[in-house]
């Protein structure tokens, strides 16, 4: 109790630290998502008919998953140099495999008997992907943008070692001067706001799919 | 204007060196207005040819017209929306509602709004479903039956000339395949469209089509002539094979009860005296009398043991007349009641159930003897 009290004391004093880690944090999260989500839909989209394609590209995707965080921010510092670039690019890779993988998976899932009667009733190429093919994916395309984003806000904290910003500062901050006092408030305040982004963004997504998905295949 | 409205002209199709042609040098024209059933085994390339009227498969060579003119370059998309096409997956879109998806085709070709609306409430009608009840569904509320109904609604939609389907009732139970098939052979009727027919099944074969084409390997035509002629004589050990034993038995799905001689028992019509009924019977080569009632219904089969139980009243003896039959039923049904009728003979009577006379084995029998 005495804890929480102190808990919410520190954030009370921070409030222009909270809100600035907030936002960046948040920034990283949309800014990758679609970005990541068009690369990795269009990639889906590409390489749906040829095989060989796909495999390559959903084993280059989980590569990028396989590296360790850690490193992942750091390696693009001789190119892009610190803050916000490396930071959005190792976001935006880790980013690509969930959304990859389902898009591949949404788009094999779809029934063969649909898109033949599609194409023979006359639609072409392009509007069978548009009207038939990404509507059908879309529900699984979504929740792979799920797990991206609850990937996203975690690692995303990783962004303060490379003064990136984000929530990550306040772990950072409060790891570098433990056992002194407010260390732990700091560790903890960031851990929950993440906690909290997360389910704020979660919420935006639930949203989305009711808006977006037909109620014929909910 | 031709009769002819689908020409392939020597079409080939093959899928890359050293495999055999799916379908190899085929010429093959539809007429106007007609059904024309591909049948043939699995693997015949039935499939294939019905692609390639449509250009969802594309030639290696040969060419295709429809109505006269060379399709065989045409935009396929733009080729498409002018021909009707209907699968036994069904295929509806299932993030569409029904109306949607009966008004792909008129959305594609820039129907305006009300006229799209009109069209699809039209065509629920058409296809005996409820546009109140079913405009605004999605696929996945329809049963097996239903969605194909929506499947021939959506392939008519811009009233194309031609109709390809691909075995469409495949896979729907017997009993559901049964009611589409009448019901398609009424609006088939009404609407004289030509249609291309795939199928596996002769039996489908012979009751849906004008002409039958029955295809050997490669889409080979084996025979090409109407149900009646390629049962009464196959061209060949391939087709007689195909046909199967039944072949005479099939044939009688195609004449109808009114096509035989009704044979005419000796009938008394209620009340009626013991003695009189006696009398009649014994004056007749036939062992039965049929019971009518006043309106000329048949009501009861009476033979003489019957009337000799004397403890029953008439109306009482006999065995009862289960099922009637009607001049426009098949024989197949009139063999059928026969079969399993105590006497051996069908009552036919006409729509208001007044008696005709009877279909005899023997009458059957000599009707298939003549068309042999």
């Amino acid at each position: 109790m005495d804890f929480l009290l102190r808990l919410i004391e520190f954030a009370l004093s921070r409030q222009e630290q909270v809100a600035e880690g907030l936002v960046q944090h948040a920034w990283y999260v949309i800014t990758v998502l679609v970005t990541a989500g068009l690369f990795a839909i269009v990639t889906g989209v590409v390489t749906r008919r040829n095989l060989l394609a796909k495999e390559l590209a959903l084993a280059i995707a989980s590569v990028f998953l396989t590296i360790p965080s850690l490193a992942l921010f750091v390696i693009f510092i001789p190119l892009v140099g610190l803050g916000f670039a490396p930071s959005f690019i190792a976001l935006f890779l880790y980013s690509l495999l969930p959304i990859l993988r389902n898009t591949i998976t949404g788009l094999d899932g779809i029934d063969p008997g649909v898109l033949d009667a599609a194409k023979g009733m006359g639609l072409s190429p392009l509007q069978v992907l548009i009207k038939v093919e990404l509507p059908l994916a879309w529900p699984v395309i979504l929740a792979g943008v799920r797990v991206s984003s609850m990937l996203t806000v975690g690692i995303a904290s990783i962004a303060t070692l490379v003064a990136g910003g984000g929530l990550g500062d306040f772990i950072k901050s409060g790891l570098a001067r433990l056992p002194l006092p407010n260390s732990l408030e700091s560790i903890w305040l960031g851990t929950l706001l993440c906690l909290v982004l997360a389910l704020a963004i979660d919420l935006i997504l639930q949203a989305l799919r009711a808006a977006t998905i037909s109620k014929g295949i909910r | 204007m031709s009769n002819v409205l689908i020409r392939l002209e020597n079409v080939s199709k093959s899928y890359g060196a050293g495999s055999e042609p799916a379908v190899r040098n085929l010429t093959l024209e539809v007429m106007r207005g007609e059904v024309l059933v591909l049948v043939g085994p699995s693997g015949c390339g039935k499939s294939t040819t019905l692609r390639l009227i449509n250009r969802l498969i594309e030639p290696t060579s040969g060419r295709m017209f429809i109505d006269g003119e060379d399709v065989t370059d045409a935009n396929p998309s733009e080729l498409r929306r002018k021909i009707g096409y209907v699968i036994q997956q069904v295929g509806l879109f299932p993030h569409r509602t029904i109306a949607e998806n009966i008004a792909t085709v008129p959305m594609l070709l820039g129907w305006k709004k009300d006229k799209i609306a009109a069209r699809v409430d039209e065509l629920l009608e058409l296809v005996s479903m409820d546009p109140e009840i079913y405009r605004d569904r999605y696929p996945k509320e329809l049963s097996g039956g239903q969605a194909q109904r929506i499947g021939v609604a959506r392939a008519l939609a811009a009233d194309p000339d031609v109709l390809l389907m691909d075995e469409p009732f495949g896979a729907i139970d017997p009993i559901t395949r049964d009611r589409l098939q009448n019901e398609f052979l009424r609006l088939q009727q009404e609407l004289k469209k030509t249609i291309v027919f795939v199928t596996h099944d002769i039996d489908e074969a012979i009751k849906m089509g004008n002409r039958i084409a029955i295809l050997r390997e490669g889409s080979e035509i084996a025979q090409l002539d109407t149900p009646e002629a390629i049962l009464s004589h196959p061209a060949d050990e391939f087709v007689e094979s195909f046909l199967g034993s039944g072949a005479i038995l099939k044939g009688l799905t195609l004449k109808k009860v009114s096509d035989i001689e009704l044979h005419q028992v000796p009938t008394l019509t209620s009340p009626v005296m013991r003695e009189d009924a006696l009398k009649t019977l014994q004056e007749s080569v036939d062992q039965v009398a049929l019971l009518l009632d006043a309106n000329g219904k048949p009501l009861r089969w009476i033979d003489e043991r019957a009337l000799n139980r004397t403890t029953q009243p008439i109306e009482k003896s006999g065995r009862p007349v289960t099922v009637d039959l009607q001049p426009e039923d098949t024989l197949q049904d009139a063999l059928t009641v026969m079969l399993q009728s105590s006497v051996g003979m069908a009552c036919v009577t006409d729509r208001k159930g007044k008696y005709l006379g009877c279909t005899t084995i023997e009458s059957l029998a000599k009707l298939i003897m003549s068309d042999g």
